[in-house]
């Protein structure tokens, strides 16, 4: 579904993401780790067309995303909350999102109603601008809207980051179920590495813009993970 | 201390995308500075000679101290539209071992040396100085310098706390206009004739030096009212933090009729309505529906009917213009979202255009009133309807793709300056003057007919080639796509 082929990104001489070649399948829950500065968020910006590579391109189903705007109608994704729109309701919001992806009423209410236990009747007629929510408050919006219209395609930035634990569990039994139901590729990155083998099928490492690590999640991977960022 | 804060007022400004993109821009408004000094310069040594030519029995320093009512009214009005307390990003400094009173004395103390303050300068002193030459007195002329100086101090201050009074409420320019307008009144009409009071209290003020500490402590006073007003302010909950605000939601489906482009239109419908920065561009409004009031009675205009052009692009094209500016940094806090969505530029864009295209017709329906002053004033509007409609929504939509600094929309008022300022007015002035020069000509060569129907040729020229416009414009946006995404990133 997504090709990276020699992928770099430098500002000036530093090189901050090199990727000779990346392939995620379709379907797939792909996981990216790494510290600060590795590279995750640079590469889900590339892939959004939000910044141009250096070299190199990415194919998100075989378009090029810094060609052509094709990929947009099956791509989601909820990066931070500049994706908000705060001088709306969450319920504006969803309803905007839903516009553009040509979701109509009916449907849209029966997508969210799946979230209620997610929204713990914090979002839904609150009555509220999506600014005046806690920061919280405002990823579980985002998140929920970037799922709207079951796009083939979703990323999503470090998710689980300022979330409370209750919401956290529910996040991930929601993803997994995506995952379980349809057939979207799921890109997820996390600081979190107990959350992100819980939920991807892949994980991969990256240290300072290049791929260190690409591992199929198993027993073993969390171990593996640990030791690796402990040393 | 305070280099420090000069040092990150300096970072501030030199580092900022801004700054970086819009060299040319800069160098454009340092010559506007220089044309001001120069008007002012050329005031100051011009002004007793021709007083004195013009007025042969009076004497010109009570004629100019007669007129420093007005003066310092004008420089009240300028100052409340084009100067704002300098802005310091105040919140990371909150947490820092400072005292809250050095910042808000660093605040304050640098408007002390705004251009606003300074300008003057070039028409007190060579006109003080002329004064001198002239035979009179030395004391009482350096006195009126000083007290001159002290006098837009006095302005300067007064200015803030109008301004940070009126900053709260949604009819911000209200408040002054009340004032400046009352007291104007109350001149006019010489139920007190303040001009006189001054100009008395200017005679008696210049004639002992210990009485300047009169005015002195009035900038004392105020400084000080400044200064409890801003430190108020500084609390996370007061003036750095927004309010939460209950919800207004208004039906918008009659938007449904316009396709693809009802989506944004009724985000920026919302956008305009739920903020209080752009909210405040549709009061504006109201206020330039009237302007033609200030026009159309006027019997010296009554034969400048080129004039009525620029009143009519003003009236339709008002909110066009105000709006049109910040294409499309009014959407700068959600661009990636736009960038990534399923959205097509195009539809985007043909929004915005909607919208103000349909401001330009709303504002002449409502303009029709203003046909009391002649059919002609309503030709003119209609025709330069026609032309904001076909042409300035093009231009302004095509300027739009240069524009990389971002709007705040969360913002409160009280701290928030930000995109306004001298530059969005300068940026309106094209927009109006070169509709007046298109109907200048022919009215000229030809007559009033032809003058108007070059302008409504004009306008629907440009909707006609409406698609390709479109087409140039959307690729245009599309090529800066990236550096607009990182410039509306930034925070300056």
């Amino acid at each position: 579904m997504i090709n990276a082929t020699d992928l770099t990104k430098k500002y000036g001489k530093k090189t901050v993401l090199d990727i000779p070649s990346l392939e995620i399948p379709k379907g797939q829950t792909f996981g990216l780790v790494g510290n600060n500065g590795a590279g995750k968020t640079t590469f889900f910006n590339l892939v959004l067309d939000l910044i141009q590579p250096t070299t190199g391109n990415i194919l998100n189903n075989e378009i090029q995303v810094d060609k052509s705007e094709d990929w947009k109608p099956f791509t989601s994704a909820f990066i931070d909350e500049s994706f908000l729109i705060g001088y709306l309701t969450p319920e504006e919001y969803f309803d905007f999102i839903a516009r553009l992806r040509g979701v109509n009423q009916v449907d849209l209410v029966a997508f969210l109603d799946q979230f209620k236990e997610l929204f713990n009747d914090e979002i839904l007629g609150q009555k509220k601008y999506l600014r005046d929510l806690s920061k919280g408050n405002q990823k579980k919006a985002g998140i929920v809207a970037a799922l709207i219209g079951h796009p083939e395609v979703v990323i999503l930035d470090e998710p689980f980051a300022n979330l409370d634990p209750t919401t956290q569990i529910r996040l991930k039994k929601t993803l997994k179920q995506i995952n379980d139901n349809s057939k979207s590729t799921l890109l997820i990155s996390s600081h979190d590495l107990g959350h992100i083998t819980e939920v991807c099928e892949r994980i991969v490492v990256l240290n300072k813009g290049e791929v260190i690590k690409d591992l199929k999640t198993s027993d073993q991977t969390l171990k593996e993970l640990e030791q690796f960022f402990a040393t | 201390m305070v280099s420090e804060f000069s040092r990150l007022e300096w970072k501030q400004f030199v580092r900022s995308t801004y700054w970086q993109k819009s060299v040319a821009l800069n160098i454009f408004l340092i010559f506007i500075a220089l044309y001001f000094i120069l008007v002012f310069l050329g005031l100051g040594v011009g002004l007793f000679p021709i007083l004195k030519e013009k007025f042969p029995e009076k004497d010109p320093f009570n004629i100019v101290n007669q007129f420093l009512f007005y003066w310092f009214l004008a420089d009240l009005l300028l100052r409340f539209f084009f100067q704002k307390l300098p802005v310091m990003t105040v919140k990371p400094l909150l947490v820092l071992p400072l005292k809250k009173s050095r910042i808000v004395h660093y605040v304050l103390g640098k408007s002390l040396i705004s251009f606003f303050n300074f300008l003057p300068l070039f028409t007190i002193i060579p006109f003080g100085l002329t004064l001198i030459f002239n035979g009179y007195e030395m004391s009482p002329v350096i006195n009126w310098m000083l007290l001159l100086v002290i006098g837009t101090q006095i302005v300067n201050f007064l200015n803030f706390i109008i301004e940070s009074k009126s900053a709260s409420t949604d009819l911000s320019m209200l408040p002054i206009l009340l004032i400046i307008g009352s007291l104007y009144l109350l001149n006019h009409y010489q139920i007190i004739t303040l001009d006189l009071y001054l100009s008395n209290a200017v005679k008696w003020l210049i004639s002992n030096s210990l009485y300047l500490l009169i005015p002195i402590a009035i900038v004392g006073v105020l400084y000080f009212v400044n200064f409890r007003i801003l430190i108020g302010q500084l609390y996370l909950d007061q003036g750095l933090q927004s309010k939460d605000t209950v919800v207004s939601s208004s039906d918008l489906s009659w938007t449904n009729r316009f396709g693809a482009s009802a989506t944004f239109l009724q985000l920026d419908l919302r956008m305009l309505w739920r903020n209080k920065r752009p909210r405040s561009s549709v009061f504006i409004v109201m206020i330039g529906l009237l302007y033609g009031l200030f026009f159309y009675p006027n019997p010296i205009y009554q034969s400048m009917q080129p004039m009525y052009v620029f009143v009519g692009i003003f009236v339709t094209g008002i909110f066009l213009i105000n709006f049109g500016q910040f294409i499309p940094a009014w959407d700068s806090g959600y661009y990636k979202l736009l960038m990534s969505q399923n959205i097509t530029y195009r539809d985007y864009l043909q929004s915005k255009y909607l919208l103000m295209a349909g401001s330009a017709f709303v504002l002449f329906v409502l303009s029709i009133p203003y046909v009391y002053f002649g059919w002609k004033v309503i030709v003119i509007h209609f025709a330069a309807m026609v032309y904001n409609i076909g042409i300035n929504t093009h231009v302004l939509l095509y300027a739009g793709s240069f524009n990389r600094k971002k709007i705040d929309l969360t913002q409160r008022a009280a701290f928030n300056y930000q995109g306004t300022g001298a530059v969005q007015w300068l940026v309106g002035i094209p927009l109006m003057l070169l509709p007046l020069g298109f109907f200048y000509l022919p009215y000229k060569l030809v007559n009033f007919e032809t003058g108007i129907a070059t302008l409504v040729a004009l306008g629907i020229l440009g909707f006609l080639f409406h698609e390709k416009l479109m087409k140039f414009i959307t690729k245009k946006y599309i090529q800066t796509k990236y550096n607009m995404i990182n410039a509306f990133d930034q925070d300056n």
